[in-house]
């Protein structure tokens, strides 16, 4: 097991009235890339500022390698960030932007040198020295925000969705790019995103938050397929929640009907959530279908089509490479290890409906700096 | 086709500009180089460097007034740029507020603070401040000698141009982001490297136009000069109006002044600009 380096014990953040962060703990390993991820105003950004010492929680405390640092100012923590609009230094050059945190500690100008060099390598800037800030595209500028936080070697580097400004082209690979770097460097990188793929991505253990309060901690694969509550399931992916119970172990009862799966644990009769994941679906003749729906929706996505299916009134999402049109009656079938059930919770109902299938898209496209003014609220 | 248009629209401007601003400063320059007669003469840049003092003075006293006001102003705009809304607000409010009445009043106003029998000096009088001021110092004084002084020359020019170099410092770090000042403190910056390594170099153009704004009118009034100086302090502005006003009335002389004051003035701005650049640029080098 790795070394744990930080700990948030019992935070609460307040503003105003405002409850920001409510009774958070989080503790956080040597060398893990951790990505707090979730929507606007869930607290992500403001759990970042309270490591970095930009904001000092209302009540709980932060440890650093088993210290409390809750009063220790920003520019005497072991922790670096790379700030959401890269804030370089515009009357410097690329060379004075990264030597700043080593020009601040007096370091000879030799190493000065050496280093700042090396971390411009490291980000595929190597001879941009000389240039201006402003001669930059913005995947440039937030590669030399990289090397300007690393440079400094710190423990931990904080990343304020440091990729939100770019397009999705140069995100994707940034996000190869800063997985490499992590793994090259060796640090432990705490991540800021409210893009899921992106977490899944590069993440060893996600955090997903809502209002305050973390949802579930996990590794990616675990976050995806095996969701804790209605909130997880619907941020993390596309999935389709029902109604059911679980009338005794390995089955699972829903548009009255049994279906065999592979969860068992739950008391006899239980009301469930049961998540569907719409790739874990087949489309099937008629006949051959456990249930039958009728298409309501056709999407060409490339890769394959979604298509929307109402059961009785509930809208699925079902995404498949054989197109079939609108209006169509389909069957269904899903295999035991498609179902996931989960306990009921207070998300239970509010997601996994696709009725107000559009609208649901507009709200992951989200603009970041609407967030970003959210989360300070 | 457009933009043939948008041509029209600037010429009212243009023909303003040409009329009252290129034409009289032609004639300015013709009027230096020529004698009473019309006929073509360097004397009166000849005879000039009698008035070596007044340049001197006038470009003295400036400098004083500008550095006063930078060393005001600058903590006053940096305090304001980090207040709240309503601070701020309030504040603008306040600087702004005297700029409402004629230059004018304000500066006769401050001909009746200043004088022996001014308020200032009634003031001591009657709380009998001179008595204790005479006891510490076995001086025999009434009054202090405030008006007609360099210093009331210096207190003027102040007063008046403080506004212009408070608001484009204010403007200029108001627009810097908070975000670069949070990345500085990151990067292990305490907050007076923060000012020295960041803010400061950040908010120099506001500075620069601060500079400009407060020590061209400096240099150049005479109505301070008139009234808080009384005619002890010589300044060029003073110096001008009277070739042109005066009694010793000689316009082609008054333009020879105007004229190399004018450059000058041209000459410590171009340097001063290049200076600013070349802050900047050694930050880049």
């Amino acid at each position: 097991m790795a070394k744990e380096l930080i700990r948030l014990s019992d935070i609460v953040m307040k503003f105003d009235d405002e409850v920001i962060i409510d009774h958070l703990n989080l503790y956080i390993n040597d060398k893990e890339f951790l990505t707090l991820l979730g929507p606007s105003g869930c607290g992500k950004t403001t759990t970042l500022r309270i490591i970095g010492g930009f904001q000092t929680p209302t009540s709980g405390d932060v440890f650093f390698d088993g210290v409390r640092i809750n009063d220790v100012p920003p520019h005497k923590r072991k922790v670096n960030t790379v700030f959401q609009k890269y804030a370089l230094f515009t009357h410097m050059n690329i060379f004075e932007n990264v030597a700043f945190g080593l020009r601040i500690q007096k370091l000879p100008a030799d190493e000065v040198h050496r280093r700042v060099e090396e971390a411009l390598a490291l980000v595929n800037l190597a001879g941009y020295g000389k240039r201006s800030v402003n001669s930059l595209s913005g995947g440039q500028q937030q590669r030399v925000a990289i090397a300007r936080a690393i440079v400094n070697r710190p423990q931990v580097l904080l990343l304020d969705e440091p990729l939100g400004a770019l397009d999705l082209k140069l995100r994707k690979d940034m996000q190869i790019e800063l997985k490499r770097i992590q793994q090259q460097v060796g640090i432990t990188f705490i991540y800021v995103t409210h893009d899921q793929e992106e977490a899944l991505t590069m993440s060893d253990t996600v955090v997903v938050m809502n209002e305050g309060k973390i949802q579930q901690i996990g590794s990616p694969e675990d976050i995806y397929n095996e969701p804790k509550n209605a909130f997880v399931a619907d941020f993390i992916g596309e999935s389709n929640i029902i109604d059911g119970t679980m009338p005794e172990d390995r089955v699972v009862r829903m548009y009255g009907r049994n279906f065999p799966c592979l969860d068992e644990g739950f008391a006899p009769g239980e009301s469930v959530d049961i998540v569907i994941r719409p790739e874990d679906i087949d489309i099937v003749p008629v006949a051959e279908g456990q249930l039958t729906g009728t298409v309501t929706e056709v999407t060409f996505k490339g890769m394959h089509y979604d298509i929307i299916v109402d059961f009785r009134g509930f809208k699925w999402l079902i995404q498949t490479t054989d197109y079939s049109p609108v209006g169509a009656k389909i069957g269904v079938k899903i295999d035991p290890d498609g179902f996931h059930i989960m306990k009921k919770s207070r998300y239970s109902g509010q997601f996994g409906d696709y009725s107000s299938y559009s609208d649901e898209y507009d709200e992951l496209n989200e603009d970041p700096d609407t967030e970003v003014d959210g989360d300070e609220e | 086709m457009r933009s043939k248009r948008n041509q029209i629209l600037a010429v009212p401007y243009v023909v303003w500009m040409a009329v009252f601003v290129v034409v009289p400063l032609l004639l300015i320059v013709v009027y230096a180089f020529t004698t009473k007669d019309g006929s073509f003469t360097l004397a009166n840049f000849s005879t000039m460097n009698q008035y070596l003092g007044v340049f001197g003075n006038s470009f003295f006293l400036a400098l004083v007034a500008t550095a006063i006001c930078i060393l005001l102003g600058y903590p006053l705009a940096y305090f304001l740029a980090r207040s709240g809304h309503r601070m701020k607000g309030v504040a603008m409010m306040l600087i702004m507020l005297p700029m409402w009445m004629n230059f004018l009043l304000r500066t006769y106003s401050w001909m009746s603070l200043l004088e022996d029998t001014g308020l200032i000096n009634r003031l001591l009088q009657s709380i009998r401040f001179f008595d204790l001021w005479n006891g510490i110092f076995g001086t025999n004084i009434e009054f202090f000698h405030m008006i007609n002084t360099p210093g009331a020359v210096v207190l003027g020019m102040v007063y008046n141009f403080l506004p212009f170099m408070v608001l484009p410092i204010f403007s200029v770090i108001e627009k810097i982001d908070s975000r670069v000042i949070e990345a500085a403190q990151d990067l292990g910056a305490n907050s007076r490297r923060v000012f020295q390594k960041v803010v400061f170099p950040l908010s120099l153009p506001g500075v620069l136009s601060g500079i400009t704004m407060v020590f061209i009118p400096s240099v150049s009034t005479f109505v301070i000069t008139k009234l808080l100086g009384g005619g002890m302090t010589m300044m060029l502005g003073d110096l001008i109006e009277m070739q042109f006003l005066g009694a010793a009335y000689n316009p082609h002389l008054g333009s020879a002044i105007s004229l190399v004051m004018m450059i000058v003035v041209l000459i410590c701005m171009a340097v001063m600009n290049r200076f600013g650049e070349g802050e900047e640029e050694a930050m880049l080098l």
